[in-house]
């Protein structure tokens, strides 16, 4: 810094500056992903999964009840998405950030294998072995994306899959409710906090 | 690190200061306090939080406590961030959140970086 004098010095402090402004904007995208996970939007999701867990359980057919499942898993993706880009755009941050994305490198896996799982329960006359098997994974994708998020959402993914193994050992009709308990429930509670917690 | 006093003579014994010396000026009369890298981190990771623990700033920052703490002891005193001390049970709990000082020194840190950028750029043009 000091030895401005030499020829080289401007360029010098030029990639100083690009590298302070690099540095403070990584920073903010950490500290954002960090408790970028959006309180209230976790609590929409809760709400909408609320209403699907009741819709769910008024069907006899498990094709039905999983079909209303996938949608609102479908929806959920929506709202988080939306509740994130709306959070960046507030925030004026790329919502493409280096931790969004190492977010779903962690996060997809579980979910992946999940998908695959219950198709395959389906077909082998299992279905109601599929609500353990949702929480469970659910609960393990979201302790590998929150690794680096605030403590409390890898405890949230580790309430998932403390009810996923209830399920699994409860008598299957427990399976609607604890679906709703998880992901009605837990989300809406969890995303109270975080909202107190976390602003937003 | 030179001191900035004779920094400033050394620019003043130049005759006509460019645009690039001048630039360089204010740099020397950068607000140090905000410069020092975990610092600079301190306040950005607050600056887009309502507030962070001491244990969320040392998981972002990536850092020890006992660095931490010492910086943003600093900043505390400077004004630039607040800190609210409690006890969860027994365990002592910290929560920092920046200020409107903080918020400016921030806002003109990032200015300043950003002229800089600018000035070099029209010279070497």
């Amino acid at each position: 810094m000091s030895r401005f004098s030499d020829s080289e010095a401007p360029v010098f402090l030029q990639d100083r500056a690009i590298e302070n402004l690099q540095f403070i904007r990584q920073t903010m995208e950490r500290a954002t992903a960090y408790t970028g996970v959006s309180g209230r939007g976790l609590v929409f999701v809760g709400v909408s999964a609320l209403l699907s867990a009741w819709a769910a359980q008024q069907q006899s057919e498990a094709a039905h009840w999983i079909f209303i499942w996938l949608a609102e898993a479908a929806v959920s993706v929506i709202i988080a998405a939306g509740m994130m880009a709306q959070k960046s755009k507030r925030l004026q941050i790329p919502m493409w950030s280096e931790t969004a994305r190492r977010f779903l490198l962690s996060f997809t896996p579980p979910m992946l294998a999940g998908g695959l799982l219950t198709s395959i329960l389906y077909q082998y006359g299992l279905p109601h072995l599929i609500p353990g098997l949702w929480l469970l994974l659910y609960g393990a994708a979201v302790i590998a994306g929150g690794t680096y998020s605030v403590k409390i959402v890898p405890v949230m993914g580790s309430c998932f899959m403390l009810l996923g193994t209830l399920a699994l050992f409860l008598n299957p009709q427990w399976g609607h409710v604890l679906l709703g308990a998880g992901f009605g429930g837990l989300h809406i509670l969890f995303g109270l906090w975080i909202a107190r917690q976390h602003g937003g | 690190m030179l001191p900035q006093k004779k920094n400033n003579r050394h620019l003043a014994a130049l005759p006509d200061p460019t645009p690039i010396e001048q630039t360089l000026q204010q740099t020397m009369d950068l607000d140090r306090l905000i410069h020092e890298r975990i610092r600079l981190g301190i306040v950005s990771a607050l600056a887009v939080n309502k507030s962070l623990s001491f244990n969320d700033l040392k998981m972002i920052l990536n850092t020890s406590d006992g660095n931490l703490s010492v910086h943003a002891r600093k900043l505390e005193n400077a004004g630039y961030i607040q800190c609210k001390k409690s006890f969860e049970g027994r365990v002592p709990h910290t929560e920092y959140a920046i200020t409107s000082t903080g918020r400016q020194a921030l806002e003109h840190y990032l200015h300043h970086m950003e002229s800089l950028i600018e000035s070099t750029r029209q010279v070497q043009l």
